[in-house]
């Protein structure tokens, strides 16, 4: 987590410096919810940009047990399904400012600066922001908010979960 | 009951070329996989409802498992019980591996004594000496049969076409498929488009249902079709057919079989 967050804090930084006043961000809030089970692990969750074809595809965050011994915190990572089949396949190693621990339930903003990877010279189009968790032992969820890039003026996008996530939120601020 | 007894056997017998008649498969415990190490085990299996481990094992001496860069690799804790074998799979690189039960060339051969009918089963050239040449009815198959399934470490990689028998191919990958989604494939006959040919796809689980829900296309005069999965499962596909492209002259027809497995996740 400590690397997530040095990178991102860099990026936000980066951003104040180098980008035009403008320059959009975007802010994510993740709400996971508190399961009462017997055994409860924080889910793996992945946040990603995606056009409505799937030929753009950009990794805003992934949590996951990336600090397990022998990297076996992958071996689930095909669970976040949809996610594994747009963009994690496809990588040989995460960027190291999308890979993050996994969380407790409550509330999670991921701050996304205009900087970053997912946004950086993100082609003009329709987009959508997606979000899905899945638990060990637990089940998978996955939400969708719709984006349009650029930002115009402030727009905001929410879902609400059911049984992995709970309120999702997507704010663009031109 | 004496009386009833020659009366079974004599129907037993009639059961047609195959034993045949029992659907065969390969069971992975999994097709899509992420990690460095990963490690599948594998079922096969005879029976009369796919996926249901009811009639016979399959024995594992024709299998066949190749690693993305088309290395053999050796199947590990293979195992032979009464009613299914099993192996495991170690997948070590990325991509994808295809793991086959493959018969290229045994000789099936059926024909009558009085009434009794007779069959036998073996290699080519121990055709001359089991076969009573001009037996009545005789017909003498050669068997070019593929039983398979296909699992991914990492992103899919593209399959080596097959240049014997019947074999699937096409535009959608078969460790690529969601419900709801359009599988497009093509059905190849020693490497070229298998026109006109059913393809019969049944999904697991029948148990848990009243009807067995087949879903039947027929490939088109470039082998293609299309499949849209109506939802996620593990699907049994399989297709058939008979030539005369046998290679060996012991035999006079060749018949070729196809079982694929392929798993179906959700959305």
């Amino acid at each position: 987590m400590k690397t997530s967050i040095k990178t991102t804090l860099a990026c936000a930084l980066a951003g104040v410096y180098t980008v035009p006043l403008h320059a959009a961000s975007l802010a994510v809030e993740i709400e996971l919810p508190r399961i009462e089970v017997a055994e409860y692990h924080r889910p793996y969750v992945a946040v990603w940009l995606q056009s409505a074809d799937r030929q753009t595809v950009r990794d805003i965050a992934v949590w996951y047990d990336y600090k397990m011994p022998k990297e076996e915190g992958k071996k689930w990572l095909k669970d976040l399904r949809q996610w594994w089949r747009v963009s994690g396949r496809g990588q040989d190693e995460l960027a190291d400012g999308v890979t993050g621990a996994t969380q407790a339930a409550g509330k999670h903003t991921i701050q996304v600066a205009a900087t970053h990877p997912a946004l950086a010279d993100l082609p003009a189009g329709q987009y959508e922001v997606i979000v899905e968790a899945s638990r060990e032992k637990g089940g998978r969820e996955v939400l969708r908010l719709p984006l349009a890039w650029p930002a115009q003026q402030a727009a905001t996008a929410e879902a609400q979960g059911e049984s992995e996530l709970g309120h999702v939120k997507a704010t663009l601020t031109p | 009951m004496k009386r009833l007894i020659p009366a079974l056997i004599a129907a037993a017998l009639l059961v047609p070329a195959t034993s045949l008649a029992h659907d065969r498969w390969l069971e992975p415990s999994a097709t899509v996989l992420s990690g460095d190490d990963a490690y599948i085990t594998v079922s096969a299996g005879a029976g009369n409802d796919k996926f249901y481990y009811n009639h016979n094992r399959i024995a594992l001496n024709n299998l066949v498992v190749t690693s993305p860069t088309g290395k053999s690799v050796q199947p590990e804790n293979e195992f032979e019980g009464r009613l299914r074998s099993v192996f495991d799979v170690k997948l070590t690189e990325d991509g994808t591996y295809r793991i086959a039960l493959v018969t290229d060339g045994g000789i099936f051969a059926r024909w009558k004594e009085g009434e009794a009918n007779k069959r036998w089963f073996g290699k080519a050239e121990d055709v001359e000496k089991n076969v009573p040449k001009g037996a009545k009815d005789l017909v003498v198959s050669e068997r070019v049969d593929r039983i398979e399934t296909f699992a991914t470490k990492g992103n899919p990689t593209d399959l080596e076409p097959v240049k014997k028998g019947l074999a699937l191919s096409g535009d959608t990958h078969p460790n690529d498929l969601y419900a709801g989604e359009t599988a497009q494939f093509v059905l190849t006959l020693d490497g070229e488009p298998a026109k006109n040919l059913e393809v019969e796809i049944v999904r697991d689980g029948s148990r848990y249902r009243d009807a067995v829900e087949e879903i039947t296309v027929k490939t088109d005069d470039k082998g293609r079709f299309e499949v849209k999965w109506p939802e996620a499962g593990l699907y049994w596909l399989h297709a058939d057919t008979k030539d005369s492209k046998t290679s060996t002259p012991a035999a006079s027809q060749r018949s070729v079989s196809y079982v694929a497995t392929l798993e179906v996740l959700p959305q």
